[in-house]
């Protein structure tokens, strides 16, 4: 677990400012085989790509966003009147959580998502056949198809820089250390000494998305305020994960996410008592056949 | 750095977390410490996010709202009285003649409705006598007032004479004023605060809402927080930028906010004081080494013709303040002027101070562009600067199309290098010829910035520019030496011969310097950085503090402020820009760059010690008088803005120059009187006290005083800059103008650059709920912003961020419109500026671009 990376996004110190977006661009640019343009240039110069979600022109993550920050406003309880009271505006940067128990890289036929010595899950590009089993087995719609390549990308956690003992190229620039790179267990103690801190003046909203590290705690504003938080583990754990300020749907991510694989035992179990049912209903049908036929041959060879 | 410091931060008339994304570190650690964060804005921004509390304002009532601070803290009594009492002009008297905007509704005394202008003699202190004057020649020069809010003018020279002999010393002295008198108890009335008292009297909480549309609640939880967090033990802080700058009372309005400060005792504090952002590389620098048309490196005054600056002599004798630091003013003038001219200057010559320019009146942008719209003005240099885009950009686009020639230096083709494209004249009918020069990246060249905070920073180039692109430094390096050659040989008619033949541009390519790089011809940074910074003029060593420079000659010195950034340890020069922290550096990190002046973090720290020179507490110790070493002493490493061995026990001296006149517990040392000003009886032209103003359009008339407007604000009365109706009802929608984090500026170097381009793609208007169902517009729409001077269009982003305000019973609607796009790049869109005005604040000549008014419609602009 110490040698373990990943990062810890601080949800309640993100400014929405993106340079994480950028900083990802600009160093996964330089590597050979991933270029990361411009998701759409002819809409940006056509005047189509302005969605007119807040501040969210990115919409996704995609096989040319590998970071995207999210944004939700919530000012006032009910978005649909004019009760402004305790606004707030909730900012994520969402990218690969480079998930202890990865449904991308179970899936994968031809090991082309591997898990690295860090812990995270990369890829190699040259192995990815484009079959796309795995952007189905991702619960947190995050892998996805590059047209141009024929393969698939997300976050590699640069996986180039750590091999050089570098960070994150996102971490670095964060102005505010929204986003930090670390050893997996030095962010855990980090972030529980966070949620801690808050609920200590106050924010009680605060608690950890990835990990179960035995805090609780009450939204405090927006259309949730009263409702009960707490830490969350998921898929095994995250390596990159999150202190949120509201329920995990409100920032586009699933209360309970599971893999397909979890399907595996029930629906293998399923399957054996088909085939025992199948198997018993046509023995059975056949041993009446055999009746029938043999009561019919008695008959006629009287 | 400081503000990690704070125990209350108010942001306003900024959006740090958005624009300063990277110094807002600071803020998020002193909430982490238990700050409390408010944001006081017309919109619900990610600063706002980031914040404890947002408090809603109508764009350009921020007089209103910090003039209601002012009133709650003196109405409850809840100002810092020792640091009042001693450190502010509180207790001075003003001449009992002066009337206050209480008494004239709405203006000062001395209004000169045909200029005006106010005469502010009745504004003056009331001083004991002068010490007595020894005899000078009788003189022939006229004294001249000069532009509204320059000093008054003192005993000029005998005309003609020169500097040679002279003891600048002995006609200083000469000049000392009498000592201000006050009234200690701060009853009489006519002390500075009871004028305050009076002035402020009507700025109650109730004002503040019905002028402001803040909810009453709402800005006693700003006053009662600020106070809470202010005195001895705990500091609070402003964080401003162009919200509170862009206005026709921009001056004032930061003024409002020192008032406040004042009252609570938090200038000069750790965690306290007004932090000022400056958001472009080296906006800071930018005005210290200036190219503003009034002012000179070091801000010293341009010479101006009409202020009595016919001579040097005359100009150092007006300019120089007897009585506070900057009586040290002739050794900052003829440093600078041994810089510029060399060995050619002598004080038989006055150092070639005759062959400046002299200024005549009004030379900032907007009435130039005046000027050149009516094909006054034959040629422009553009460096790095985008007037096509800028305040009622069709009126300078049309300005630009009389031009006959412009040259623009820029990395893209900006708007203004085809502003041709977009004038009202057809492009075959404009006869400018237009020249483009690719400009070098600041990682392409030497060069040094001034960031916020004061804090210089020297930088390496780190790669060869592509193709034919060259620095700023190289084309004008390269200009002033054609120039030079041109005038040596002669040229028939030539206007200003002695200045270009004489200036010294000894800025040469250092061999040493260009030796990795393909351009040979690169001037020198470092030449320049040296000449700034000042150095011997014998041995051509760096001076190490202005302390230094004189005013024999002997010295040279482009911008005294700057004198320390180089210095001279060992025998070696090591450049104080290039550090970095050490790992003992502790929070001021003294050694990360170097602060003007003289590294001095925190201005006029000597305010966090008491009068007797003991900290104001443990906690926020910050500057001390160590009674044993009998020298003031700060521990975590800033520079002491005090006389390092000045006991505060000092009484002041009413014969003493400079300082000295000053006693030990007069911390400002700018000022004539060494005390923080409530009360600016010179220097703004507009009124020694800020006074809520509406905006020059606005959508309501004014609540307090019959004189709706600054009166002196200026404008223009042209062609193409019809102001809307004030108060009417055709454009009864208040908008404002800002800044993103994905842009920059007009976007001349973000909407290039395809990341930056896909963030924020399209030109938008922030729109409330409210306002678009009154509109019939839905999110993503097109809508039209309309003004008097143009329509632009944007999409509709439709936010509860923006709020529809009751101001006094009348419900008025606020828009936002970031200004970043124009017609070049890849992510193009109309001009923010298209629609807004020629008009400015009377001081600095700021534009109103934060607060107007227009109307909105749903729909396209054009077909």
């Amino acid at each position: 677990m110490s040698d373990l990376r990943g990062m810890f996004v601080d949800t309640s110190i993100c400014t929405g400012c993106k340079a994480c977006q950028v900083a990802c661009k600009q160093w996964n640019e330089m590597a050979p085989g991933v270029p990361l343009p411009m998701e759409d240039e002819a809409a940006v110069r056509e005047h189509r790509a302005f969605t007119g979600n807040s501040y969210d022109n990115t919409g996704h993550l995609s096989a040319t966003n590998w970071r995207h920050v999210k944004f939700i406003e919530q000012i006032g309880p009910d978005p649909s009147t004019s009760d402004r009271s305790d606004p707030r505006w909730l900012m994520m940067s969402d990218s690969c959580k480079h998930c202890v128990q990865a449904g991308c890289l179970e899936v994968c036929p031809t090991g082309a998502l591997y898990r690295t010595s860090f812990g995270s899950v990369d890829i190699h590009q040259d192995v990815c056949i484009g079959c796309r089993y795995c952007v189905g087995a991702c619960p947190f719609g995050v892998i996805a198809f590059n047209q141009r390549t024929g393969r698939v990308n997300k976050c590699i956690l640069c996986q180039d820089r750590l091999e050089i003992g570098m960070g994150t190229a996102c971490a670095k620039a964060c102005p505010t250390s929204s986003l930090t790179f670390g050893t997996v267990s030095d962010l855990q103690a980090m972030a529980n000494d966070r949620v801690k801190a808050l609920h200590a003046r106050g924010q009680t909203d605060a608690y950890i998305y990835g990990w179960d590290l035995g805090n609780s705690g009450t939204i405090t504003a927006g259309p949730n305020k009263g409702t009960a938080v707490k830490d969350v583990e998921v898929v095994g754990g995250l390596n990159v994960f999150y202190l949120l300020l509201d329920k995990p749907e409100v920032y586009g991510l699933p209360a309970h996410a599971a893999l397909p694989q979890r399907n595996f035992v029930p629906s293998a179990g399923v399957a054996l008592i088909s085939a025992a049912v199948l198997g018993v209903t046509g023995l059975a049908a056949f041993r009446r056949n055999r009746i029938a036929e043999n009561a019919a041959a008695a008959e006629g060879g009287d | 750095m400081d503000l990690q410091n704070s125990d209350a931060i108010v942001f306003m008339g900024s959006n740090m977390a958005e624009c300063h994304p990277c110094g807002f570190k600071w803020p998020m650690k002193a909430k982490a410490k238990g700050a409390t964060l408010i944001h006081v804005d017309p919109r619900f921004t990610r600063t706002s996010a980031m914040c404890d509390t947002y408090v809603p304002i109508r764009s350009g009532t921020d007089i209103a709202f910090l003039g209601g601070l002012v009133n709650y803290i003196l109405t409850n009594k809840k100002y810092f009285e020792d640091y009042v009492l001693n450190f502010t002009n509180a207790p001075t008297l003003i001449n009992a003649g002066f009337k206050d905007t209480e008494d004239n509704d709405g203006f000062f005394s001395g209004f000169n409705p045909t200029t005006r202008a106010y005469d502010r003699s009745t504004w003056q202190y009331q001083t004991g006598a002068a010490p007595a004057r020894a005899p000078e020649p009788q003189s022939n020069s006229e004294a001249k007032e000069g532009q509204a809010g320059s000093p008054p003018a003192p005993v000029p020279a005998p005309q003609g004479q020169s500097v040679k002999g002279v003891n600048f010393a002995a006609l200083i002295a000469n000049r000392l004023p009498g000592a201000p008198l006050q009234d200690k108890t701060l009853n009489d009335p006519n002390t500075v605060f009871q004028i305050l008292k009076r002035h402020y009297a009507r700025y109650t909480p109730e004002m503040v809402e019905k002028i402001c549309g803040t909810p009453k609640e709402l800005f006693i939880k700003v006053a009662d927080t600020l106070i809470a967090n202010s005195g001895r033990d705990k500091t609070s802080a402003f964080v401003y930028a162009v919200g509170w700058t862009q206005h026709t009372t921009g001056v004032q309005l930061i003024r409002t906010a020192g008032l406040v400060q004042l009252l609570l005792g938090n200038i000069g504090r750790p965690g306290g004081g007004i932090m000022a952002l400056r958001g472009h590389a080296s906006i800071q620098g930018s005005t210290d080494i200036p190219s503003l048309y009034n002012l000179h490196p070091g801000y010293l005054n341009a010479p101006d013709a009409t202020k009595t600056h016919d001579t040097l002599l005359n100009y150092i004798l007006t300019e120089t303040q007897p009585t506070s630091f900057w009586s040290n003013t002739p050794a900052y003038v003829i440093s600078q002027l041994r810089a510029w001219f060399g060995d050619a200057g002598s004080p038989d010559n006055d150092y070639f101070y005759d062959s400046l320019p002299k200024i005549t009146g009004d030379h900032s942008h907007f009435p130039v562009m005046v000027e050149m719209s009516q094909g006054k003005i034959q040629g422009m240099i553009l460096t790095g600067q985008n007037p096509a885009t800028s305040l009622n950009a069709a009126f300078q686009r049309n300005a630009m199309a009389k031009l006959k020639w412009l040259v623009v230096l820029d990395f893209y083709e900006t708007e203004s290098s085809v502003f041709w494209k977009h004038a009202d004249a057809a492009p075959g009918d404009i006869q400018t010829e237009v020249f483009f020069l690719p400009a070098a990246h600041i990682a392409e060249k030497d060069g040094s910035m001034t960031q916020t905070q004061r804090t210089i920073q020297y930088h390496h180039k780190t790669a060869d520019p592509p193709g034919d692109a060259r620095s700023d430094l190289f084309f004008w390096y390269d200009l002033g030496q054609r120039l030079k050659k041109l005038y040596a040989a002669g040229r028939s008619g030539a206007k200003n011969v002695d200045i270009i033949k004489n200036m010294t541009l000894d800025y040469a390519p250092d061999p040493a310097e260009v030796a990795d790089w393909i351009h040979k011809d690169e001037p020198s940074a470092f030449k320049i950085f040296k000449e700034i910074n000042g150095f011997d003029w014998k041995t051509k060593q760096p001076i190490n503090s202005f302390a230094n420079l004189l005013s024999d000659g002997s010295t040279a010195a482009g911008a005294w402020i700057y004198t320390g950034q180089l210095q001279l340890v060992n025998g070696q020069i090591v450049n104080r820009g290039e550090m970095q922290p050490g790992k003992n550096d502790g929070w001021v990190s003294p050694n990360w760059g170097w602060a003007w002046p003289a590294n001095r973090h925190q201005l006029y720290n000597r305010a966090s010690a008491d009068p007797k020179g003991d900290p104001w507490s443990t906690k926020k110790k910050y500057t001390y008088w160590d009674a044993a070493a009998k020298t003031w002493k700060n521990d975590p490493g800033d520079g002491i803005d005090f006389t390092l061995t000045k006991d505060p026990s000092t009484p002041a001296n009413p014969n003493g120059v400079g300082v000295a006149f000053h006693s030990g517990s007069d911390p400002f040392l700018l000022k004539k009187d060494g005390k923080g000003w409530l009360f600016a009886y010179e220097g703004l032209s507009d009124g020694p006290l800020p006074t809520h103003y509406e905006p020059w359009e606005s959508p309501v008339k004014n609540q307090l005083y019959k004189q709706d407007r600054n009166p002196v604000a200026k404008i223009y009365d042209v062609p193409g800059n019809k102001y809307n109706e004030f108060a009417g009802t055709q454009f009864p929608t208040v908008i404002t103008t800002y800044r993103l984090t994905e842009h920059h500026l007009s976007g001349t170097m973000t909407r290039w650059l395809p990341w930056l381009a896909e963030l924020m793609p399209e030109l938008f208007v922030e729109i409330s709920p409210e306002l678009a169902k009154d509109k019939g517009i839905a999110n993503g729409d097109y809508l039209r912003v309309i003004t008097e001077r143009n329509t632009t269009e944007a999409r509709a982003l439709v936010t509860k961020r923006l709020r529809p305000l009751t101001v006094n019973g009348q419900v008025i609607h606020q828009v936002g419109m970031p200004w970043h796009w124009g017609y070049q790049g890849i992510a193009t869109g109309d001009i923010a500026n298209n629609v807004t005005a020629l008009v400015a604040d009377p001081n600095v000549s700021i534009h109103e671009g934060k607060a107007f008014t227009c109307r909105i419609e749903k729909g396209r602009a054009r077909t």
